[in-house]
């Protein structure tokens, strides 16, 4: 195959992960690298270093737009950026001595529990917390977010340990599997910390790139990030999650959703089952 | 640059709040993503024009040359015209940009006279700065 073929294909399919990623609210990331590691046989290595690159283009690019919405919280997201950070740079280190095919099991078991719970957090919304802990206030988490009727909707959050204890868990398998682990983040904040939902997946978006920043260096260093697939894959996911973002406010979410879950499973049981074959 | 007034809180610093704050920031990334995704498509086409009998491989880990995998060896590559350093260099620009936002939000909350918040960010700020050149 020549190199233009080969990068064409790549962008195309890059694309599509992109759109993928958008559509369901998971990011690149999950469908990225087994589509790398399955369709096109790059080393799993390679695909979490080009895909850390992407999750963090993906995350950047949307920002402004998350922005003008007004729901995301700055304090929020600094505050647990620092477990999440913590956590990716551990992450890191552990991929250079898990072994590969380890990876693309444990990679499999992440994408299906992630699959599972962002079909959880969009059919059962958390009912809102009206006092929370008297540290969301010393923290100054507690904050408002623009209500239907024009009014800002003040709110608390709860259980910060098992908050900030989830995102070290999110950082780290950014950090080892290359993802944004944006269900982790939200499962983080929306479930545990009791964050309003369109708060926790605003901030959520937010975090993701200083995360996938946190590795991306080590990744760097270890030669782990190869040019001829940086380019093609980095333009391919972006253009995909903008034109995903923006048909997103059209089309039927909820169908869609259900569509994609199960592409996402599949490909989870498909890179385990692959996995173990290969190690075995 | 139009901003949504909201009327000042007390106990944070007047016209400064975290909305101009997310705002500004929101802006700095795409900023950032824009110019990174320039210098890779300039990168991308040099390197396909560079490398157009190449068959790619990436079945087999072999680590990138040391040259590519450093900001000195990256810069001079850029300065040759090396296509492949090109494009590490808008890798390079893209985890520079999460890194901007945190030292704007530091900076930001350093104006907000949020003493707790500064401490915050700047431990985000350790921690990146400690990934990136702890693992040369």
């Amino acid at each position: 195959m020549s190199l233009l073929i080969f990068t064409s294909l790549l962008f195309i399919g890059s694309l599509l992960a992109g759109l993928l990623g958008a559509l369901t609210g998971l990011g690149g990331g999950v469908v990225l690298v087994p589509l790398l590691t399955l369709g096109f046989h790059v080393d799993i290595r390679y695909a979490i270093g080009v895909s850390l690159i992407s999750v963090i283009a993906t995350s950047s690019g949307a920002a402004a737009a998350y922005v003008r919405e007004g729901f995301s919280s700055v304090r929020i997201g600094m505050f647990l950026e620092v477990a999440t950070t913590i956590g990716a740079i551990l992450g890191a280190y552990l991929a250079a001595v898990v072994h590969t095919q380890a990876l693309a099991i444990i990679f499999g078991v992440v994408l299906i529990y992630s699959g599972y719970l962002s079909w959880q957090q969009a059919r059962n919304p958390v009912p809102e917390l009206k006092t929370g802990s008297p540290w969301s206030g010393r923290l100054r988490l507690s904050g408002d977010y623009p209500g239907p009727d024009g009014t800002r909707c003040k709110y608390e959050v709860e259980n910060i340990p098992g908050g900030f204890g989830m995102m070290f868990v999110a950082g780290a398998l950014s950090g080892l599997l290359g993802i944004g682990s944006g269900a982790v983040k939200v499962l983080a904040m929306d479930r545990i910390m009791k964050v309003p939902f369109k708060v926790s997946t605003t901030t959520s978006n937010f975090m993701i790139g200083v995360t996938a920043a946190a590795s991306a260096g080590i990744y760097l260093h270890r030669g782990l990030i190869s040019p001829g697939l940086a380019f093609p894959v980095m333009l391919g996911v972006m253009s995909g999650s903008l034109i995903g973002a923006r048909y997103l406010v059209r089309a039927h979410v909820s169908v869609l959703r259900a569509v994609f879950t199960i592409v996402i499973l599949a490909l989870g049981v498909e890179m385990i089952i692959d996995g173990v074959r290969k190690w075995f | 640059m139009v901003l949504r007034e909201k009327p000042a809180e007390p106990g944070r610093g007047g016209h400064f709040d975290d909305r101009t704050m997310e705002v500004a920031m929101g802006r700095l990334l795409q900023f950032g993503v824009l110019l990174a995704s320039f210098v890779m498509l300039v990168g991308g086409v040099l390197y396909i024009r560079a490398h157009r009998d190449g068959v790619p491989d990436y079945r087999i880990f072999k680590s990138e040359p040391q040259a590519l995998r450093h900001i000195g060896g990256v810069i001079s590559g850029v300065t040759t015209g090396e296509p492949a350093a090109i494009i590490q260099l808008a890798v390079l620009l893209l985890i520079a940009t999460p890194v901007a936002r945190v030292v704007f939000a530091l900076i930001a909350f350093g104006i907000e006279r949020d003493k707790l918040y500064v401490a915050v960010s700047a431990v985000v700020l350790a921690v990146l700065l400690f990934g990136f050149f702890h693992s040369q």
